[in-house]
């Protein structure tokens, strides 16, 4: 394992290891970041772009998906800047509209001062992070779910219909993931 | 096919190539899709067929090339050496041009170029050339792309040959760094660092990919250079390749583009057999390999991570890395992508030096840049032209101005992610930086010329659309934000924009640019942002007047007849579809509103000679329809 | 739904696609682009024969069919027809070529007409800008033709 590095998170020096990312290092020095699509044992996806966090270098500031970014020596991240909370405030607005029902969504938005959503509910709840469909691939290796079409016409669906009774019926751990809140109308309902 | 077993060999060839051409007449017909469209396939047949019965076959050489670059007067044939220019050509012509510019020498002077009370002969006087410099399309019009020996005739390879003699790959990555190439594509990152950071990653593996994915609607650059030089393409990866330490490349061709691939693996194959691509080229130790993979049709795909997922056989998504290509790309090893054009341009930088190069453009944008000039403007086709030439000069020079003598209204550059020029711009030299400044960019060179017909609203709304069908989806800012201003921009030009609609479309663009995975979706609302700074003025009608300027969006316009000036000719009722336009014989007809589908027929319908049709806003005709919608 | 009148590729044929390619999983777009060009479209059975050839789990076969706009997976005409829908076309006119053949033929994008002769289809730029607003049949372009031109260019189309 390679030694240790530091970097700067809110102005505050922090040790980590360079095979750590941006996000580990910050929850292991108590930063807290918000994230919705992120499990500790998938790799990164870097959909919901709630991790979002700011680093600069002298005069110049990107935007970077935490979870994603990793740890560098002498990296400047910013949590908590006027750049990173605007654009967390505007993708939680987006999620209020999403996924009403999810308590944790509610709390996120009420502490970053999002009261309501310009965005048209829809029927269809999921937010396609993504976490049963990897979970599925990646730890389970069965592979029952999958995405199907692209852009608005992305869907979660078994593929094919019958992986459902075959293999499914003894697992349903990604259930436990979905982190929308009403699961299981959400899941399962498009059809290939 | 001869193997070239050294650059003597080559040579050889080229001078022999040379030769063959001497003394000949040589008929040269595009036969670019373009063309292809325009029925130049029975032209060539006829030719031939004409050639023989004239006794005249082996007195001339007639060759299919790629696109000459004046698309709309298609078929275009020019004879060479006097590059006599015929445009329009049909295969009821060609008798007279055999019998008389063939046999006699004498022109056919109804297909020539007229302007301005002027005749023109050649191809390189008339105006729509003679304001461009045609560095790299120099040679679409003289070339058949399916003849290896022909680009040979024309010093093709001869660069791959300096190059693998007498260079070092350091060599040939710093000239192409001091030619301050940047890359054709869009973003105009400089090609050499490009190169450089490749070479220098550990991998010993490395791949070089031609980006041809051009899916900019609107564009047809890359399309026309795979079709009509793709040995310039292959000889600039090949150099590349060479410069950058890689054993294999990619083609990455869009499927739309039928013609390109098919002109690209004869490329390949004849390079190949050739001896100037694959194991030990020209008999050196270099060895190169090259693949080609078809596009299944995404936009997204453009993008450098997607695109390598879609080579590497899966869903064509942008991935979440933040190293670039030129470290770890395909399959996980260095890479290096360039667009079309970018690689084009290569053998030309090496054969005449990176100072030829530089001596064209501007500061900080070297070359010439290729452009689709197209929409409403009086003569479409491709140009290239210095980078640093002004929008106008494009539009009025090269382009003869806008269509039917109406008003210009904006120019339309970068494709979906670029935005919308106003008049007030138009002497802005173009180049990388200049028109990122205006809120554009130069994209891979779409310039869609927009007259006071379009309505900006609606054509914000035809992006933000096109942008929706094609983003992958992977991203919640992309995905949501882009589908809900497709609803706003909806309700905007149907009549039901509703105060506060703006602000929010400013903040979706803001959540887009910030927040968005790729570069698709973080530059997706540049159609809304540059089309609200420039034409703020036409939302504002489109939701507070519930007017729509430019009598483009159907619930804002209405038609009506004008009583006193319809003569009852009944031309319009007979083609209205929907049987809403009603009226005795010689007695003035009326429109029923509830009726009418707004398709404009009656408009076309009416004789000039009456004009009692009229476009009028809606608001005017039927003011309740507009509240109740 | 239109009758069937040519054979899928059989699965040998598949094989021999598959076999052109090294049987490299990398391969699976260029082998769904064959299928589909002798197909016209790809059938459940062909994405299993892929999938289980190519030894990629059978989602991500169909994540790849569902994303790309050149695949289909439900039956398509004999001949397609594209109607241009880039820019270039649209400020041209586009969408109402599009009603013109869509009237003519009597179906909606993305649909088939009844006898299967064609498959009505919209694409984001075919790169013939100049000539717009254009239309392709199979690969034969046509520049703006009339109600009329339409009649007479269908016609030629068994």
């Amino acid at each position: 394992m390679a030694d240790n590095i530091t970097l700067t998170i809110d102005g505050h020096p922090v040790s980590a290891d360079p095979s750590q990312t941006v996000l580990d290092a910050a929850r292991s020095a108590g930063v807290a970041i918000p994230t919705l699509c992120h499990h500790k044992d998938l790799l990164p996806y870097g959909g919901c772009r709630l991790c979002l966090v700011e680093l600069r270098q002298g005069k110049r500031s990107q935007l970077v998906a935490s979870c994603g970014y990793y740890a560098k020596a002498g990296l400047e991240v910013h949590t908590r800047s006027p750049r990173v909370l605007r654009a967390r405030k505007l993708v939680l607005e987006v999620l209020l509209a999403l996924m009403p029902y999810s308590e944790e969504i509610r709390r996120l938005a009420h502490e970053n001062e999002v009261t309501e959503t310009r965005y048209q509910r829809t029927m269809h709840y999921c937010v396609l992070c993504g976490l049963c469909v990897r979970y599925c691939d990646e730890v389970k290796h069965t592979n029952c779910i999958g995405f199907v079409g692209r852009g608005v016409e992305r869907n979660v669906a078994w593929v094919p219909p019958d992986r459902y009774d075959q293999t499914c019926r003894t697992c349903f751990e990604c259930m436990s993931l979905c982190p929308t809140g009403v699961f299981p109308s959400n899941f399962g309902l498009a059809e290939v | 096919m001869e193997r070239f077993s050294s650059p003597r060999d080559l040579d050889q060839a080229r001078q022999s190539a040379a030769q063959s051409r001497q003394g000949r007449l040589t008929l040269s017909l595009c036969s670019g899709t373009g063309c292809l469209a325009n029925r130049s396939r029975p032209v060539y047949e006829a030719l031939i067929a004409e050639l023989d019965k004239a006794g005249a076959a082996d007195k001339v050489i007639v060759k299919r090339t790629g696109c000459h670059g004046f698309c709309e007067r298609g078929p275009i044939l020019v004879v060479y050496p006097q590059e006599i220019c015929y445009l329009s050509v049909q295969p009821d012509d060609v008798a007279e041009i055999v019998a008389k510019t063939v046999l006699k020498g004498e022109l056919v002077d109804r297909l020539l170029w007229k302007q301005a009370g002027k005749t023109f002969t050649r191809q390189s006087d008339i105006p729509f050339y003679s304001h461009q410099t045609r560095q790299v399309l120099a040679h679409n019009s003289l070339m058949d792309p399916a003849d290896i020996d022909d680009y040979i005739g024309y010093d093709g390879y001869a660069a791959l040959a300096d190059v693998l003699a007498n260079r070092t790959p350091q060599q040939v990555i710093d000239e192409i760094k001091r030619a301050d190439l940047r890359g054709r594509g869009g973003g105009g990152f400089p090609a050499g660092v490009k190169w450089e950071t490749t070479r220098n990653a550990a991998d010993p593996v490395k791949y070089v990919i031609v980006n041809g994915d051009e899916g900019d609607p609107g564009a047809y650059m890359d399309r026309s250079v795979l079709e009509g030089a793709p040995h310039s393409v292959l000889e600039g990866l090949i150099i590349g390749a060479y410069a950058i330490g890689a054993t294999a490349g990619f083609f990455y061709i869009r499927q739309e583009y039928p013609l390109a691939l098919t002109n690209t693996l004869k490329a390949i194959e004849q390079a190949e057999a050739r001896g100037l691509l694959g194991d030990n080229i020209l008999g050196s130790p270099f060895s190169f390999h090259v693949k080609v993979h078809q596009g299944a049709g995404a936009f997204v795909s453009g993008e450098s991570s997607a695109l390598v997922s879609a080579i590497e056989g899966r869903v064509g998504e942008p991935r979440l890395k933040y190293i670039r290509q030129s470290v770890s790309g395909l399959f996980g090893k260095p890479t290096c992508l360039n667009n079309v054009e970018t690689w084009a341009n290569v053998p030309l930088i090496i054969r005449n030096g990176a100072d030829w190069f530089r001596a064209t453009g501007t500061e900080g944008s070297k070359g010439t840049k290729i452009f689709s000039l197209v929409g409403q403007v009086e003569h479409t086709g491709l140009v290239e032209v210095p980078m640093g030439t002004t929008l106008r000069q494009i539009i009025y020079d090269i382009g003869g101005g806008i269509k039917s003598g109406r008003k210009f209204k904006a120019v339309q550059t970068g494709g979906p992610s670029g935005g919308c020029i106003p008049e007030a711009h138009l002497d802005t030299p173009v180049d990388f930086d200049a028109l990122t400044q205006l809120g554009s960019m130069m994209g891979s060179g779409g310039m869609i010329v927009m007259d006071e017909s379009s309505c900006m609203v609606d054509v914000a709304r035809y992006f933000v659309e096109f942008l929706k069908e094609e983003s992958c989806g992977k991203c919640l800012p992309c995905r949501e934000g882009i589908r809900e201003m497709v609803t706003i921009l909806n309700r905007i030009t149907q009549g039901q924009g509703r105060p506060g609609d703006i602000a929010f479309l400013e903040d979706i663009a803001v959540l887009l640019s910030e927040a968005a995975l790729c570069g698709l979706g973080t530059s997706a609302a540049n159609p809304v942002i540059s089309t609200l700074r420039y034409f703020r003025d036409e939302y504002e009608a489109h939701i507070h007047a519930k007017t729509c300027p430019a009598g483009v969006c159907k619930a804002l316009i209405a038609y009506t007849i004008d009583a006193e000036r319809c003569q009852g000719c009944g031309a319009c009722a007979k083609q209205c579809p929907t049987k809403a336009i009603t009226g005795e014989k010689k007695a003035a007809h009326r429109i029923d509103q509830k009726k009418c589908v707004k398709c404009g027929v009656c408009l076309d319908a009416c004789p000039k000679k009456y004009r009692a049709v009229a476009k009028v806003s809606s608001v005017s005709v039927v003011p309740e329809a507009v509240q109740t919608a | 739904m239109p009758e069937a009148t040519e054979e899928l590729c059989s699965l040998d044929r598949i094989d021999r696609i598959i076999d052109r390619y090294g049987g490299q999983r990398s391969a699976l777009i260029q082998v769904l682009l064959d299928i589909q060009k002798e197909d016209k479209w790809l059938a459940e059975e062909s994405l299993r024969h892929v999938a289980s050839r190519l030894n990629v789990p059978l989602p991500q076969v169909y994540q790849v069919a569902t994303f790309y706009k050149a695949f289909s997976l439900a039956r398509r005409g004999r001949h397609l027809i594209t109607v241009c829908m880039g820019t270039a076309c649209h400020v041209r006119g586009s969408p109402r070529l599009f009603d013109r053949v869509s009237q003519k033929l009597g179906v909606g994008p993305g649909k088939t007409t009844h006898d299967g002769r064609f498959s009505l289809l919209t694409v984001n730029c075919m790169g013939c800008c100049a000539l717009g607003p254009v239309l392709a049949i199979d690969e034969d372009y046509h520049s703006n033709p009339s109600a009329a031109d339409l009649g007479r260019i269908l016609s030629q189309y068994e």
